[in-house]
């Protein structure tokens, strides 16, 4: 994959395609509430570890709730959308409300080692796969 | 406002353009609120994944136009699993009904969030008439 972005326009392009081709996968069907939910989330791969990527613009760190329970992560909280006082409102499009969403990941993570961060309205969540759930190599002797 | 209501997922919009872009990335139209007070229009919009300076922000002819950017090389040695919604760039523009002071543009991002004020020019202000 990362052969895949030595032109920085066309990196993106393609990039987008990849995307674009996993919208269909059901890698994430066996889960409690996957998919159609707030806030949207892309998963990736990253060597051995998973990233779960999401958009959440215009939600406060302090207003993330996440936690880890086995396979399962929940991603909860809370947007607001305010308008000054005596504004006259010519477009409204942000949505403002409640969320809690909770997706199941097919591998083992180990939950003492996850790390969140959000910056830029994007929060990302790094999960380290279980150091037990790792596959073995064995030699042959 | 109903503070307790669940929040929906807003499906991106990619953008339709009479003037086309020469970057072959897709771009997408962000969502935006507008509200107008006595003596500023405000723009409200969603940039997520965008930094400070890959805003461009302009007014000329009486539209206001935005270009965001996202930094795509952060997704670099990332391979896609299963995904819910696209990435790219941002762009949208809006033509102005008032005339704007050009000088006092205010921008601030907060959270993937672009606030714009933009202070209505002096002469597009409403002007009180006493009648002698």
């Amino acid at each position: 994959m990362a052969t895949l972005f030595s032109d920085p326009f066309d990196a993106l392009l393609q990039f987008q395609q990849a995307l674009d081709s996993f919208r269909t996968s059901g890698w994430l069907s066996t889960g409690p509430s996957a998919g159609g939910a707030y806030p949207p989330i892309n998963i990736f791969r990253k060597g051995d570890d998973v990233v779960a990527i999401a958009e959440v613009p215009g939600v406060r760190k302090s207003d993330l709730e996440i936690q880890v329970v086995g396979r399962t992560i929940r991603i909860a909280g809370s947007k607001s959308v305010e308008y000054g006082d005596k504004a006259a409102l010519h477009r409204r499009e942000r949505l403002a409300g409640r969320f809690d969403r909770a997706f199941t990941v097919p591998v083992e993570i180990d939950a003492d080692q996850v790390k969140a961060e959000c910056r830029d309205g994007i929060l990302a969540l790094y999960l380290p796969r279980a150091e037990r759930d790792k596959p073995k190599t064995i030699a042959v002797g | 406002m109903a503070r307790s209501q669940a929040l929906e997922v807003q499906e991106k919009k990619e953008l339709v353009s009479k003037d086309e872009k020469t970057v072959p990335a897709r771009y997408y139209v962000p969502t935006t609120d507008i509200f107008e007070t006595d003596d500023a229009l405000t723009v409200v919009m969603e940039l997520p994944g965008v930094e400070k300076p890959a805003i461009d922000v302009s007014v000329e002819n009486d539209v206001l136009r935005i270009d965001a950017r996202i930094d795509f090389t952060k997704y670099e040695g990332l391979e896609p699993l299963y995904t819910e919604y696209t990435v790219g760039h941002f762009a949208r523009s809006f033509t102005l009904s008032n005339k704007i002071d050009q000088q006092q543009i205010g921008a601030q991002l907060d959270d993937g969030v672009l606030t714009l004020t933009l202070k209505k020019a002096k002469e597009a202000l409403p002007r009180r008439i006493a009648v002698g």
